[in-house]
């Protein structure tokens, strides 16, 4: 493990371009990414991501140095990382009705 | 640390003895039996299906036969498909006090447990006798398995026991992980750590089967619960899963039942061979503690997240919690704070060595959470394996 740019932000693997919220970060919440400090537009519950700096769309997401899948679209650092804009390159991620709606309203 | 000497070798932690129902109909009987000594290191186990089971019989004679096993009991009704003969045969071969009450014939409920348990009582002289003689990092086998897992558990207990693993490999102790459907993802690197060349398409084959079985079932391995907690990809989830192993070649595979030959990191493949039929290949994490055992795991390290509370028959758990907050509220049932990363109070090397340290105490005697509470659980259900392959194992 090495230290992440932001304490709250755990950086598993140094390859990877993916940090892993460890403490529930609120909307408005101001986190450090590099040399870029970004606003938190929604609450990020413990365990979701954000990009570790900029992605473009295509690009191979890396976290504990191993691929979990594609950037969908381009993610910007800082971003949140999730099922909107990263898919499985094995099997595409099933989510509930109500969950859907929980990202749309994230992530309108 | 001390170990307890068996006939072939090898050395246990424990010294239990064991009363076994062989089919569900003598279960009732057998609790009764184990009840009075329960806390004397008396454990329960047993399979519930009346028709006979070649992976069934193989699993209760290495559990048996186990080095933490000094004793063992079968209880019979009579007219269950189980081999019972060759099973006692089996155990009395390595010189372990060991018989069987057929039910029918001693005369029904009361006397079978009267019987058993005076039984019992003589068993556990004979079993305090048995010798000791010192034990090294290197007699121990140790598995590892993931329950009730949340977004915590693969960023704080998984890879902080994978660090114990490395630290175990290193010092000369056998190491086994297991769930091959929760590996779907991580088939290629898994691949790259093949201790061998031919054993790396073996890895591949073992997780490919897993994904058929799954698929077949309609079950996948990735809950709408997992994407709530964070995790966005089956890969990303099996990863989480996978860090248990840590960093050593893989040694090599295993099958329920098999016993590592030498030092080093194997996988257990869980998943039943041929066509399915059984139904899904592990029912809980405690069949999944069972399989482990069978394969001669002296300690279990469980890592969990939303906090599991069990134990098991014949060899310790040791619970490694992921979630401060569930530790918080669980502290009891659990060994290990792992949630102490996420507070920035330890690192995942801080908590690989006291799972390490903690290891080496529990063989050395000491009780973990469950033991002390009483905790032996134990289930065993139908599936069927060929056996392993030439490349599977190393010569």
């Amino acid at each position: 493990m090495t230290a992440s740019t932001d304490p709250r932000l755990l950086r598993l693997h140094p390859a990877d371009n993916v940090l892993t919220v460890i403490a529930t970060l609120e909307a408005g919440a101001r986190i450090r990414v590099g040399d870029a400090e970004v606003v938190v537009p929604a609450r990020l519950p413990l365990g979701h991501k954000v990009a570790a700096r900029d992605i473009a769309a295509g690009e191979k997401i890396v976290k504990y140095g191993a691929p979990i899948g594609s950037a969908s679209r381009p993610i910007a650092a800082g971003e949140h990382a999730h099922t909107h804009n990263i898919q499985s390159d094995y099997l595409p991620t099933f989510l509930r009705e109500d969950q859907t709606r929980y990202f749309d309203q994230h992530h309108a | 640390m001390n170990g307890y000497l068996r006939s072939d070798g090898r050395k246990g932690i424990r010294n239990v003895t064991v009363v076994v129902y062989l089919v569900e109909c003598a279960h009732h009987v057998a609790r009764e039996v184990v009840f009075p000594s329960r806390e004397q290191g008396v454990h329960l186990l047993g399979f519930p299906g009346c028709y006979p089971n070649a992976y069934a019989h193989r699993m209760l004679k290495q559990l048996c036969t186990h080095p933490n096993v000094g004793a063992a009991l079968l209880v019979s009704l009579g007219c269950e498909g189980f081999n019972r003969k060759n099973l006692l045969e089996d155990i009395r071969a390595t010189g372990r006090p060991a018989d069987v009450l057929v039910i029918q014939e001693t005369g029904g409920t009361r006397k079978t447990i009267e019987e058993g348990r005076a039984w019992i009582a003589k068993a556990l002289e004979q079993t305090a006798a048995v010798p000791r003689v010192a034990m090294e990092v290197s007699d121990l086998v140790v598995g590892t398995v993931c329950g009730g897992s949340d977004a915590t558990s693969g960023i704080t207990a998984n890879p902080a026991v994978g660090r114990t693993f490395d630290l175990l490999v290193q010092n000369g102790a056998r190491v086994v992980f297991e769930e091959t459907g929760e590996l779907i993802g991580c088939e290629q690197i898994m691949a790259s750590r093949a201790a061998r060349p031919e054993l790396a398409p073996e890895l591949i084959a073992c997780v490919e089967k897993a994904g058929r079985y799954y698929t077949t079932l309609g079950h996948g391995s990735f809950a709408p619960g997992n994407a709530e907690g964070g995790l966005t990809t089956l890969e990303e989830k099996s990863m989480g899963a996978y860090s248990k192993s840590g960093n050593s070649p893989i040694s090599g595979i295993l099958k329920p039942g098999d016993v590592p030959p030498a030092a080093g990191l194997y996988l257990l493949d869980v998943v039943p061979d041929g066509e399915v039929r059984w139904g899904f290949p592990n029912i809980s994490d405690i069949q999944e503690i069972g399989e482990l055992i069978a394969c001669g795991s002296h300690v279990t390290l469980f890592t969990t997240g939303r906090g599991s509370v069990v134990g098991s028959a014949i060899s310790p758990v040791i619970k490694i919690c992921a979630n401060p907050e569930t530790y918080r509220r669980l502290s009891e049932d659990m060994d290990v704070n792992a949630g102490r990363i996420l507070e920035g109070a330890a690192t995942l090397d801080d908590v690989g060595r006291e799972i390490y340290d903690r290891i080496l105490r529990v063989a050395a005697g000491e009780k973990t959470a469950s033991e002390a509470m009483g905790h032996s659980e134990f289930s065993l259900v139908y599936k069927s394996f060929d056996p392993l392959g030439p490349a599977c194992l190393p010569r």
